[in-house]
């Protein structure tokens, strides 16, 4: 563990990430007056997936992280995107 | 038997002086074991609670009309019974208590990976139940939701909704922080030697309940806290009078209610998997079928909650795929089963308490499967549904699965936390009443529901009298014998018993230390060379 290299991201990184993150709630609140039907939920839900990325990636250093935990993120993402698309079945067919 | 060896031994974690003393010795230490036995304290006070809760309703149901209670008080019995037992019994149940005591010392580490952590779970624990129980006295009475809290219901009722999902939010933060505490101990402080397939099978169901304490909790998590911010704000989740959708609620909450079925259970399944080698002196059979199957039921397991949801109006689509999921979640229980009947085969079977509490577990669990089978189905499902049957099923899975297994896991590791025998004759004896009892309890309501009792009334028709008078006097035959097991251990714990290293020649590493554990479990970290059943 000692021997491990520890990645410092700079602080321009940081402050785009932060950008991005502020661009993103934005788009977030205006999406909400344009009426796209069954596909609101969709939109809100892609936005809030990117958010979410950016924060692991960055913010939690899972870009710079060892492969196991790429893994085990991909899997518990694997197992909600899932349960989602599950749930939304019952919307699809009701 | 390994007798009891007074020379040359460190202070165990029961003697240790630590800062302080006396309960605030207790409160303050990162122990795991201790911290196991404060859960295992706390725990057994709820769910004595919830027992006599139980008896109560029970009593109340022995005849047509008011008995001891009316509408209102009952509705408000069987939501705090629920709670109380789901929520603090058996939810942390068997993996906060033996995990949290026998994970480290199984794996062969001198702890689990974050202490202090696992002292503030316990903490969230006790805040939780705290909570909870003062829901029941403030405000404007009892919530009377039943443990479910479903809506719209759960927005309109004006009784104190908001004090107890919070406390059942505050609940779920203690779960989700031990899950996380055993998966990362599992991953990090293994022994050396030990990977991943030579791990004890109760280290497997402990990984595999881990994960979803991790994943699934947070969605009820976040559900609590929508239906606090629709009663408080008005906001429009579950609510259809405004705009909102009370059948996402249901989605919502067995989302993570389903797999907590799977968090009582697994732990419990982990617990028989240990005690059937041990009694019948032979490697347990499909080491890694039980694996896969511990891994299967996790995984599976999260995508069959919709057979909560038959009747609630989803899609029909939906209902025939829940239906298929749930069927497919049976094959990892039942290659479990298969795999304790196994390893019996050809074995010299040692008779003793624990093995009698495993083999009560299989039977009264396969009934609790097989009648789980019905409710899968989605034409029977509808027949039977928000009747007795469902509580039936439920109390042979959960009470019968979980209870029992927990029950039996305290019989099997007392030797091994106190360092004493309990009086064999007495224990079995006990057993006998309670399973007895559980069975006179619980089997009439199968019955009861297929003629269409519905559940979560206290009154009923005359025509069901007679099957509800042998449930009641189940339910007193099965506190009289659970009375006895437990003055039984009370009476051990206190001396009255031999004092033993190992009674059971167990090959696992619990039994390789002295009766009870030194503080840091290992003088010296064992080094691990072949699988955890070599008989």
């Amino acid at each position: 563990m000692e021997n491990e290299k520890h990645h410092i991201v700079p602080y321009a990184t940081h402050i785009m990430v932060l950008l991005g993150l502020i661009v993103l709630t934005v788009i977030t609140v205006l999406i909400t007056s344009v009426e796209l039907g069954a596909y609101n939920t969709t939109a809100a839900l892609i936005i809030a997936s990117l958010k979410g990325a950016i924060v692991l990636l960055y913010f939690m250093h899972l870009k710079f992280d060892h492969k196991i935990y790429w893994i085990m993120v991909s899997l518990v993402i694997a197992i909600f995107a899932a349960v989602i698309v599950v749930t939304f079945f019952d919307y699809l067919y009701r | 038997m390994t007798d009891f060896n007074h020379t040359n031994r460190e202070p165990n974690f029961l003697e240790y002086k630590g800062k302080y003393k006396g309960i605030l010795g207790w409160i303050t230490s990162t122990d795991h074991k201790r911290i196991g036995l404060l859960y295992f304290y706390s725990m057994m006070f709820f769910f004595l609670a919830g027992v006599v809760m139980g008896l109560l309703m029970k009593y109340e149901l022995i005849s047509p009309g008011e008995q001891i209670m009316g509408a209102q008080t009952y509705n408000g019995l069987f939501t705090l019974h629920g709670l109380t037992m789901i929520f603090l019994f058996v939810i942390p149940g068997v993996a906060a208590v033996f995990g949290n005591f026998f994970l480290p010392i199984l794996i062969g580490a001198k702890d689990v990976s974050f202490p202090r952590l696992n002292l503030m779970s316990w903490y969230l624990y006790i805040i939780g139940a705290i909570i909870v129980l003062i829901s029941q006295f403030i405000g404007d009475g009892p919530p009377d939701t039943g443990w479910t809290f479903y809506a719209p219901y759960s927005l309109k009722t004006n009784t104190n909704v908001v004090a107890a999902v919070t406390g059942a939010f505050i609940l779920g933060f203690s779960s989700i922080l031990t899950g996380l505490n055993f998966i990362v101990t599992m991953h990090r402080l293994r022994a050396p030697g030990m990977g991943w397939l030579r791990m004890p099978l109760f280290g497997w169901a402990l990984y595999g309940t881990g994960w979803i304490q991790l994943l699934a909790t947070p969605v009820v998590g976040i559900t609590f806290l929508m239906v606090i911010a629709e009663r408080l704000l008005g906001i429009g989740f579950f609510d259809p009078a405004i705009g909102g959708d009370p059948i996402l609620y249901q989605h919502l909450f067995w989302i993570y209610s389903h797999p907590a079925v799977y968090i009582m259970i697994l732990p419990a399944m982990g617990a028989i998997t240990e005690i059937i080698p041990t009694f019948a002196r032979k490697t347990i059979f499909g080491y890694t079928a039980i694996v896969i199957s511990s891994m299967a039921i996790a995984f599976v397991g999260y995508f069959v909650w919709g057979h909560h949801m038959f009747t609630s109006g989803m899609s029909s689509t939906s209902r025939w795929v829940f239906s298929l999921l749930t069927f497919l979640v049976a094959i990892p229980s039942a290659i479990k089963v298969f795999n304790w009947t196994a390893t019996l085969y050809k074995s010299s079977i040692n008779l003793q308490t624990p093995f009698y509490w495993a083999i009560a577990f299989v039977f009264v669990f396969m009934i609790g499967g097989f009648s789980g089978l019905v409710l899968g189905s989605l034409a029977t499902d509808i027949h039977v549904h928000d009747t007795a049957f469902v509580v039936a099923h439920f109390h042979y899975i959960v009470f019968g699965g979980t209870g029992f297994a927990f029950f039996g896991a305290l019989h099997y590791w007392f030797p091994k936390m106190f360092a004493r025998v309990y009086n064999f004759k007495v224990a079995n004896t006990g057993l006998i009443i309670f399973f007895i009892g559980f069975n006179m309890l619980y089997f009439p309501m199968f019955y009861l529901g297929l003629l269409g009792m519905p559940r979560r009334y206290y009154d009923y028709l005359p025509m069901f009298h007679s099957a509800n008078i042998l449930s009641t006097v189940g339910s007193w035959i099965m506190a009289t014998g659970l009375l006895i097991i437990i003055i039984n251990l009370i009476r051990a714990r206190k001396g009255s018993g031999k004092e033993v290293d190992d009674p059971w020649d167990g090959k696992t590493l619990e039994w390789t230390i002295p009766s009870p554990p030194i503080v840091e479990n290992f003088e010296e970290i064992p080094e691990v060379k072949h699988g955890p059943y070599e008989y």
